[in-house]
């Protein structure tokens, strides 16, 4: 990827992070830690590679995208935000009762959000079945989706994981978020997850690893899974708060919103980094 | 078309199987299943539309979440397993991944109720109305016999939303004429007429209630049959009428007593035309091993039981 498309991306993953930091902040609730981590793939996502169309969310034959981590919400209506499905005023709304930004995506509120998602591990298998509607039709759309590394844990990502590789859903990419905490601290010390490469590579997955918050690695990554006979999973390591000096590798900041110093620093920090790009 | 001679016992198991054949020539149509086709009867589809059939292994969870993610791209996925798997391992991811966005998901519920018969508790679901009737805009259907279960099988195609089917393993009569029967969601009927009490049924408790108004008219006394196949939404009409020109109803389900039919009769009544409302059910208690028509005579749900209970209600009129 040129230099330059690079600090546009980076750029934009900086303002995803501010736009999310900004509704966690208002709503004085919400989930900063997991949002912060997976702005740079949003971005790639949405901004560099998926075939999506502001102007018409219910696109037939558009490529989908499933959070399902998805309390990690706030990443991803800023992200649908500055891609322009809605105005970024609305990010001050979240979690606000009068708002159609819930404190977990609803598909049948926000323009954009192609599943409901929130409990965890239910994420992974809707986009399987989004990735087998597609084969049944013919259609060429892809399906990604992004899960926590706490996320592991849950049965249903395994069921989900045997079910894409029986089906050859070679039209289904994964991420999964890799910054190792969850909201009880190390995955590796509340219920060990890990190996995660093995363990889907066994599962008959096309296993790729790489940097979580380098474009040119997830770009690599995606680009490879074009021509993958099997489903993809990108085991993204990243910084859980990361773009956020005091937020980041830190599980304190799972599931808890800034103070005004707090939210004002993470916003200078932030501007700084991207006037330094 | 597949038609049910009037009388002759057959599953609505197999009826479910028969009607996703007889209207999979839909496109739209994918069926699920967790490695119960043969049991579910979806086997009955796979032969005529093998490529639109996907066997999901021993994972009701996932496949539920599979069904939202084809229903959220267009398909109308039917997902099968057995009551107790489907309504119970699955309940969160029905609530959360179909429920919740209202998508456009069939589940198909085999072997409900004690009449799994020889499998015992582990197996018998009778819980299964009371989970799927809390979720906000679920539809529950609980047909009566082969005719109904085919034409519930068509409504649900036809409507667009979340449905929950229920059928049983054991063979029931056929009640309805194929050709004539017209189902409806959310409407009751009628049976047959009746002043002095009503008896309410579901699912293959339909035909225990007609012969229970049998036993009761050669006793003199004229009961008015109604089949509740929808349970959500409930005919709060029909109700409200048989308790206004009856006074007394009997509810007839192979349930749990809680959370079922029965409840779902009181809370219609209360607030309109509270009268006696007396439940045969299964009374809070597990199933166990057994044939399933003994099974039934055990747990109290035979016409000769909702007849004595018709009698109390009768009866309770008055106090």
């Amino acid at each position: 990827m040129q230099q330059a498309r690079i600090k546009e991306l980076q750029k934009i993953a900086n303002n995803i992070r501010m736009g999310a930091l900004e509704g966690i902040y208002t709503a004085n609730s919400g989930h900063p830690g997991g949002s912060l981590s997976i702005a740079d793939i949003m971005s790639y996502l949405f901004f560099e590679k998926m075939n999506i169309d502001p102007k018409n969310p219910a696109w037939e034959d558009r490529d989908r995208f499933v959070l399902s981590k998805g309390h990690t919400a706030p990443a991803l209506y800023s992200t649908l935000a500055h891609r322009g499905y809605f105005s970024t005023e609305l990010l001050k709304t979240f979690r606000n009762k009068e708002s159609i930004l819930q404190g977990h995506p609803d598909m049948k509120g926000v323009p954009g959000v192609d599943m409901s998602t929130g409990s965890l591990g239910l994420g992974i298998s809707t986009a399987c079945g989004m990735a087998l509607s597609g084969k049944i039709s013919g259609k060429n759309y892809k399906v990604y989706s992004i899960m926590g590394d706490g996320e592991q844990e849950e049965g249903q990502v395994w069921e989900a994981a045997m079910f894409a590789a029986h089906y050859k859903l070679n039209n289904l990419v994964a991420f999964v978020d890799f910054n190792g905490l969850q909201i009880d601290g190390d995955i590796t010390k509340v219920m060990n997850p890990t190996p995660l490469d093995e363990k889907y590579k066994a599962f008959g997955w096309n296993v790729i690893v790489i940097n979580g918050h380098d474009f040119n690695e997830i770009e690599n990554a995606v680009n490879a899974s074009d021509s993958s006979d099997k489903p993809t999973v990108i085991i993204s390591k990243c910084i859980k708060g990361k773009g956020v000096s005091f937020m980041e590798n830190d599980a304190g900041w799972h599931g808890s919103a800034p103070n005004k110093e707090q939210y004002e620093q993470a916003i200078a920090e932030l501007t700084a980094a991207n006037e330094n790009l | 078309m597949s038609i049910y001679e009037i009388g002759k016992k057959i599953a609505t198991r197999e009826a479910y199987g028969n009607a996703l054949a007889e209207f999979g020539g839909d496109e739209r149509i994918v069926v699920l299943d967790a490695d119960l086709s043969k049991s579910t009867k979806t086997a009955n589809f796979i032969k005529k539309y093998p490529e639109r059939f996907f066997n999901c292994g021993i994972a009701e969870g996932n496949m539920i979440s599979v069904a939202a993610g084809l229903a959220a791209t267009g398909k109308i996925p039917f997902a099968s397993s057995f009551a107790m798997f489907a309504a119970g391992r699955a309940f969160e991811p029905i609530r959360n991944s179909i429920g919740y966005p209202h998508l456009n998901v069939k589940i198909g519920a085999t072997h409900a109720g004690i009449t799994v018969g020889e499998d015992g508790a582990t197996h018998q679901c009778n819980e299964d109305l009371a989970l799927m009737r809390v979720i906000p805009g679920m539809v529950v259907i609980n047909p009566a016999d082969a005719t109904e279960a085919r034409a519930a099988v068509k409504a649900a195609i036809d409507y667009k939303g979340p449905v929950y089917l229920r059928f049983g393993r054991l063979g029931v009569p056929v009640i309805y004429d194929t050709d004539t029967y017209k189902f409806e969601i959310g409407k009751g009927n009628m049976i047959s007429d009746g002043n002095d009490v009503t008896l309410v049924g579901t699912g293959i408790m339909v035909a225990q209630v007609i012969e229970a108004a049998k036993i009761l008219k050669a006793e003199g006394i004229n009961a008015r049959v109604i089949n509740i196949a929808t349970i959500k939404p409930i005919d709060k009409d029909i109700l409200v009428k048989a308790a206004k020109e009856t006074g007394a109803i009997v509810t007839a389900e192979e349930h749990n007593v809680i959370g079922g039919l029965g409840s779902a009769v009181c809370e219609a009544l209360a607030e309109e035309k509270p009268v006696p409302v007396l439940k045969v059910g299964v009374n809070d208690t597990f199933g166990k091993s057994g044939k399933a028509e003994d099974l039934l005579e055990v747990y109290g749900l035979t016409a000769k039981d909702i007849a004595e209970k018709a009698k109390k209600a009768i009866a309770m009129k008055n106090c």
